[in-house]
């Protein structure tokens, strides 16, 4: 009897009136959990019950305890006839399951109803009595902790990142089994909610066990989505990245390491020298392979790829520590690391060595359990697309889903290798369904992790990193790890301009965050690529070979899109990239979002050149001229905009020596030329250079055209979809997340890929208007996380669900910017609460006394030079934050008791809150909910229905964080807002399920007088740490 | 390509308090999007229509389910829904239970029931204020009547706890409360020239001395629902009022008490032959009030009785303020000294009030 839980309903208030003649109510509330119920009495003639309650208790097993949810339901008596439904309350009862998360989850939860949406609250207490269990077969696996977030949670230190974890479990959906005809919507709700709750507990147990195999303790960049497949079931999935984390106060008893490439050259029998000498190649920003083409097209670059062979660490190098630790990892663990992926997009300074670029795989799957003799024809045709698992019919088998998972995770791990990397960061996977259409998507980052660094420290192994690599600050992350000499396309590469000594490609893109000791000039920008294609209507397989067709094409315009619209921002490198898909009845819609910024260590972007094709019309030629001109001018006005001075500049304050002349870089790109034909498909970009533009027909034109209406944000407004915005670091206190939607109907009248693209471009384009306008009272203000999702509900309807961050900053101090890359990060140190640097600090703690130069002296020197500044430009920060924050959040700064009000709870979808420090992480908080109205009318059409329903849950978000004892959710997300209606029959319904880590925040201005000593002291390993890398 | 659904949920909740004023003044999400534009919106933030019409809808919609809780206050602060900061928590409320002038002057001292409602259409289109508007101004005092009518306790401080409004504010409810329970007259046209402040200044005079809980007397039995503290005139006092008639029936009283007067004042007034002349009409009309006060009937013609039987014979005169003043003071003060008249603390109850709301009530 591993467990007690406790459960004490202590009153009611707001409830509604179920009685119409006495304008009362008599509530009583029963609570449940696995089988047990129990039920307090019943509180006659109140609308504000107070039960009061004994302690209700259960026990039960903690694997019970991981998977069910307590689920509270309050009702009305009624003497004669059946009891009415008031609404519901179901709490994860995870967060008390680990010993430093909360230990009472008490406080008033709002009471809702599928149907109704809140009806009142309802105030609970519940406590977990745990008992030691020391069975090792044991199936639950408390105590390990999940985090949303993507970096290491502020207040941890990693002792080893173990890698990658999935796992999957699928169950019919409630909706579709034969009793939901008979029973009522609301109890067909009810049974979903319950469900995904069940089953999303079963989920992150099970992930856990895998974690324990792995003698991790944290499972990190947990993202967990649901696949609604309709007919053929329900999918809850979950990926993340094992880790052992230590809390910071604790003294580190190991350093931190990385098991995963070093698992990897455990694997590989072949020994390669290390990264730079890797003989393979690829030098596509984006790495793609989507349906049979790009397959083909990829295995015809890259002939000589074989998984095994490819670990490009140095597999001699492993310490005595490690190899003590993986002999001690079980077998499954050892199959997990399979996959070297890492779903973190933050790492310490150091951890990432080479960055290669994106790499992503799709692939189109057919959800039908029918036997349909027509699809031997697609098998068996010449393409080697995999439109359907013959063996996995069953849907109901995890183990068919788990293989369409495995098998884009190898061809992504393949892709890496071809990219001269072992290793996947920034990892993420999605699906798009549409009927029995499932398109499964997954990408990340190619990357080289520096397993050395996260060794012990020999002097022999620093001494040969830094002869080596001899990695610059702030842009040894942007030299190419695959070798030059044999690229399968042909790549513009040249000496890094930051350092002079590796080679970097002239573009990058990645997934990740930008790595908080790369050196950027100016600002940076949100970038987006949108893009539509009509697709006839079609049947199963007809239906996934359309779309397998069409698939690559799409890649293909997006890649184009983002590359040109990069270039038309003078910048040259992509954060935090991210390419859906979204499949509906009739097209396809590609929407990609990234982060442009301008690295220093890359070349300086050229221009975008227009060529006509038929050179003897005058007036065509003086067209093309003007447009040229047109684009010319955007250009100049962009890098007066985002602030990108001439790279001398920025390269004079670096302190690095004059640049080679800048003609070479302009040499190359002239030499490009553009001969083929679009309709060869070419990822690459190898020969067909990407910023050329030819105008030869009216989509061209098109094409350019919407390069040109891209509306920059209004003065005082920035954008990016990354955590933080480069070139911004002096964030004030005011935040404000939001979420917006959009559903938009397309006339059906005569559709064209234009008049679609033009549609989609306006709606995304008037969203971000209208953002910019609300928010314009936050000016000077960056939006955050920007993170737009597309998907069509219908045949002509697009829905566009944008969720995002606005942070104000101080302008007066975001004008000096940009000065040293020290100071840059000291400012950044100084803001971002210096959480972000938590790592830095124990790596350079940990790592300086053995390092053989520079000597400490030095260190105390800098440090000591440098230990004034951060603690003046706080104060400075906050000084000048607090009276904008108490202009607008007078009485909330203040503790929530005065006025009895409600506490605030701040919701954001960054991992920190700026001007903040998080003191303690509660637990993941993981809510799935159904609404569904019958009155759609009456409660204000689609718009009020949705909007009184997402306010529903931040309310319900919010409330469950503050009985954890927080004050704030960061690392928020919306992962599905499924939105149906029915406007005939006056009926709509919505799914929402969202995410975030609970945490317990304090203001930096109330840790002042505590700690002034402390942050500064942070802040000197810093320093120390940036000297040490250079 | 047409919008079906647009919305934006922020975590705080978003008001712009200029779409608050439009939509608390009743217009249209169409008028109002139109006011914004002219108000040249656009042209400071480079918007365009669209964005204007989606924001303005998205904060009516906001507003529109915020009323409900606006209806109760204390629920907004309370509730989970909306996640708003409390200085904004009370502007919300504070402009919504903000009225217009023109506006309550009308339906001051009116019945707030039904019936009356059905008039608001008239009232409308002669204050220019729009229908909607009135019908919240109009629900709002009804509902705060209907919530502090009952209760015992400060008429003021019952509203502040119930509805959460300004001192100011509160007060001002307090008259209109006040005057709607006593159904004050107040819309004759011989009225019209007297303010709402004017009004509301008699009432807090009148709450302050002439109820039962002026006097701070405990109810007798708790349990009884027949006087309510601070909303109901003192019947009591009412009754004891027709004592007061003495003053002038008893006509050796009424010459003493103008020679009284008369001495003290004589030189001291600019219009003294006037007040000299008129003074047994004026004493006898303002005892007279105060005398008819235990009906119904002449409780609700009290302003109409003040202005008819004292402000205008004064004005007629041409009297200054100051005058008035010195008179009022004079006339009160003089009962003191009438030996054979034994209601003095009566008098000073009654005076002391009506002569602060002869002094707001006399100008022009």
């Amino acid at each position: 009897m591993p467990g007690k839980l406790k459960v004490k309903i202590v009153a009611g208030r707001h409830l509604p009136v179920m009685d119409r003649a006495s304008d009362l109510t008599d509530a009583f509330v029963e609570v449940k959990f696995g089988n047990t119920t129990f039920k307090t009495d019943v509180y006659l003639k109140s609308l504000n019950p107070q039960w009061n309650s004994e302690w209700f208790k259960f026990e039960v097993d903690d694997e019970d305890l991981q998977d069910e949810p307590l689920q509270i339901t309050v009702l009305d008596h009624d003497t004669y006839s059946a009891n009415d439904a008031i609404g519901k309350v179901y709490i994860d009862i995870d967060p008390l399951l680990y010993s430093e998360a909360a230990t009472v989850i008490s406080g008033w939860f709002p009471i809702y109803d599928t149907i109704h949406g809140i009806r009142g609250e309802i105030n609970v207490i519940v406590k977990v009595d745990l008992f030691n269990d020391l069975n090792r077969f044991r199936q639950s696996s408390c105590g390990v902790k999940f985090f949303c977030t993507t970096s290491i949670p502020k207040c941890y230190r990693a002792v080893i990142i173990h890698g990658f974890v999935e796992e999957l479990v699928v169950n019919e959906d409630p909706e579709y089994q034969w009793i939901d005809r008979i029973r009522t919507p609301r109890a067909s709700n009810e049974a979903r909610q319950r469900l995904i709750s069940l089953m999303s507990g079963e989920l992150q147990r099970k992930i856990g066990l895998k974690v324990l195999e792995m003698r991790g303790n944290a499972v990190v960049g947990y993202l967990q989505c649901f696949d609604l497949e309709g007919e053929s079931g329900l999918v809850v999935r979950a990926i993340g990245t094992a880790c052992t984390l230590d809390k910071l106060s604790s003294p580190a008893a190991f350093l931190p390491a990385c098991n995963s490439p070093s698992k990897e050259m455990k694997e590989s029998p072949l020994v390669h020298p290390p990264s730079h000498g890797c003989r393979s190649t690829h030098n596509s920003p984006i790495h793609t392979a989507t349906g049979s083409r790009l397959t083909q097209n990829f295995s015809v670059s890259v002939p000589t790829l074989i998984y095994t062979g490819m670990g490009s660490g140095s597999a001699g190098k492993e310490g005595g520590p490690f190899k003590a630790l993986l002999r001690q990892q079980t077998q499954s663990a050892l199959e997990q690391r399979e996959f070297p992926f890492f779903t973190l997009t933050a790492f310490p300074p150091g951890f990432l060595v080479h960055v290669g670029g994106v790499v992503s795989a799709r692939s189109v799957k057919l959800l039908d359990r029918i036997h349909n003799p027509a699809f031997v024809g697609i098998m068996g045709n010449t393409r080697s697309y995999k439109l359907l698992d013959w063996n996995s019919f069953n849907s109901d088998e995890p183990e068919t889903r788990d293989a369409w998972w495995a098998e884009i995770r190898q061809e992504i791990k393949s892709h890496a290798k071809a990219l001269g990397c072992h290793a996947v960061v920034g990892y993420s996977e999605s699906t798009s369904i549409c009927e029995e259409v499932c398109i499964l998507s997954a990408s990340g980052t190619a990357a080289v992790l520096n397993p050395r660094f996260l060794q012990d420290g020999t002097l022999e192994g620093c001494l040969e990193q830094r002869l080596e690599e001899n990695l610059p600050v702030g842009c040894g992350f942007c030299h190419i790890p695959y070798d030059e000499l044999n690229m399968p396309f042909p790549a513009h590469l040249t000496y890094c301009y930051n350092c002079r000594k590796q080679k970097v490609p002239d573009v990058l893109f990645t997934t990740i965050d930008l790595p908080t000791d790369a050196t950027v000039v100016g600002k940076g920008c949100l970038i987006q690529a949108r893009l539509c294609r009509l697709k006839k209507k079609a049947q199963a397989e007809a239906n996934a070979t359309a779309i397998s067709n069409l698939l690559p094409f799409m890649e293909y315009e997006v890649h184009t899109q983002l590359m040109n619209k990069l270039k038309l921002k003078g910048m040259n490198a992509l954060f935090g990239l991210r390419i859906q898909i979204t499949v509906g009845e009739n097209m396809l819609m590609g929407l990609a979002s990234a982060t442009g910024v301008y690295l220093a260590a890359l070349p300086t972007p050229g221009g975008i050149q227009i060529a006509g094709k038929t050179p003897n019309d005058g007036s065509y030629e003086q067209h093309i001229s003007h447009m040229q001109k047109k684009i010319n001018d955007t250009i100049a006005k962009n890098k007066e905009l985002y602030e990108i001075n001439p790279p001398e500049t920025s390269e004079e304050l670096i302190g690095s020596p004059i640049p080679e002349p800048r003609q070479h870089s302009r040499l190359l790109r002239s030499q490009s030329e553009s001969s083929d034909e679009v309709t060869e498909l070419d990822l690459s970009h190898g020969k067909k250079d990407a910023f050329v533009l030819e105008i030869d027909d009216t989509d061209a034109l098109e094409d350019v055209h919407s390069l040109l209406t891209d509306v920059p944000p209004p003065p005082g407004f920035y954008s990016c979809n990354t955590e933080i915005m480069p070139g911004i670091n002096n964030w004030t206190s005011e935040i404000q997340m939001f979420t917006s939607v959009r559903v938009t109907r397309l006339s059906s009248l005569n559709l064209t890929n234009q008049a679609l693209n033009k549609n989609f471009n306006d709606l995304c384009e008037n969203l971000l208007k209208s953002l910019y306008f609300k928010l314009r009272s936050m000016i000077p203000c960056c939006l955050c996380h920007v993170n737009f999702t597309v998907s069509l509900p219908e045949d002509e309807l697009i829905q566009v669900t944008v969720t995002a961050v606005a942070i104000t900053f101080d302008k007066n101090q975001a004008l000096q910017t940009t000065k040293t890359h020290v100071e840059k990060s000291l400012q950044r140190a100084s803001t971002d609460n210096e959480e972000l640097l938590q790592f830095p600090l124990e790596l350079c703690s940990d790592s300086i006394p053995s390092h053989p130069f520079p000597p400490a002296k030095e260190h105390l020197e800098s440090a000591s030079s440098n230990s004034g500044i951060p603690a003046a430009q706080r104060a400075v920060t906050v000084e000048k934050a607090s009276p904008m924050g108490e202009g607008n959040f007078r009485n909330r700064s203040a503790p929530p008791c005065a006025n009895s009000t409600v506490g605030v709870v701040k919701m954001t979808p960054l991992s920190f809150i700026p001007g903040a420090k998080i003191t303690k992480y509660l637990g993941i908080i993981n809510m799935f909910f159904i609404r569904e109205t019958t009155s759609l009318r009456e409660e204000g059409g689609v718009s009020g229905f949705l909007h009184a329903f997402i306010a529903e849950v931040f309310a319900m978000v919010r409330a469950h964080v503050a009985a954890l004892g927080g004050n704030a959710v960061v690392s928020y997300i919306m992962k599905q807002c499924v939105f149906m209606e029915n406007p005939n029959k006056n009926q709509a319904q919505c799914l929402i399920n969202v995410s975030g880590d609970a945490v317990v925040f304090v203001r930096e201005s109330d840790l002042e007088v505590v700690s002034t000593q402390h942050p500064t002291a942070n802040c000197q390993p810093l320093c120390a740490g940036g000297e040490v890398t250079t | 390509m047409t919008s079906e659904l647009d919305i934006f949920v922020g975590n705080t909740t978003l008001i712009d308090e200029d779409v608050y004023r439009l939509w608390l003044d009743g217009y249209s999400v169409s008028d109002a999007v139109a006011l914004r534009v002219r108000s040249g919106i656009l042209e400071q933030t480079g918007a365009t229509a669209a964005v204007l019409q989606s924001d303005t809808m998205d904060h009516y919609r906001t507003f529109h389910m915020l009323e409900r809780l606006l209806h109760a206050p204390p629920k907004l602060l309370h509730q989970l829904i909306f996640q708003i900061p409390p200085s904004r928590q009370a502007l919300l409320i504070e402009r919504y239970y903000a009225f217009d002038e023109a506006f309550v002057r009308e339906v001051l001292g009116k019945k707030l029931s039904k019936g009356t409602k059905k008039d608001l259409d008239d009232i409308s289109t002669k204050t220019g204020i729009t229908l909607k508007s009135c019908r919240r101004q109009f629900d709002n005092f009804k509902r705060v009547f209907k919530v502090v009518e009952e209760m015992r306790g400060s008429l003021v401080d019952n509203i502040q706890q119930h509805f959460l409004l300004s001192d100011r504010l509160s007060r001002d409810y307090a008259a209109i409360v006040f005057f709607a329970n006593n159904r004050f007259e107040t819309g004759k046209k011989k009225l019209q020239y007297l303010s709402f402040g004017d009004f509301a200044f008699c009432a807090e005079l009148m709450i302050q001395n002439w109820t039962l809980g002026a006097v701070g007397e405990a109810p007798t039995d708790p349990d009884s629902q027949v006087d309510d503290m601070d909303v109901d005139l003192d019947k009591e006092f009412l009754q004891d009022l027709k004592e007061l008639k003495v003053l002038v029936a008893d006509k050796d009283l009424l010459d003493l008490h103008k020679s009284l007067v008369c001495t003290t004042l004589r030189g001291k007034l600019t219009v003294f032959s006037e007040m000299e002349a008129n003074f047994k009409n004026l004493s006898r009309g303002l005892v007279n009030v105060a005398a008819k006060l235990t009906h119904n009937k002449d409780v609700r013609d009290l302003f109409v009785d003040l202005v008819e039987k004292f402000v205008e014979p004064c004005r007629s005169d041409h009297w200054p303020l100051a005058d008035v003043r010195l008179f009022l003071n004079q006339y009160s003060a003089s009962v003191h000294s009438l030996d054979g008249f034994r209601h003095q603390a009566l008098w000073d109850r009654y005076m002391g009030t009506l002569r602060g709301c002869l002094l707001r009530l006399y100008h022009d």
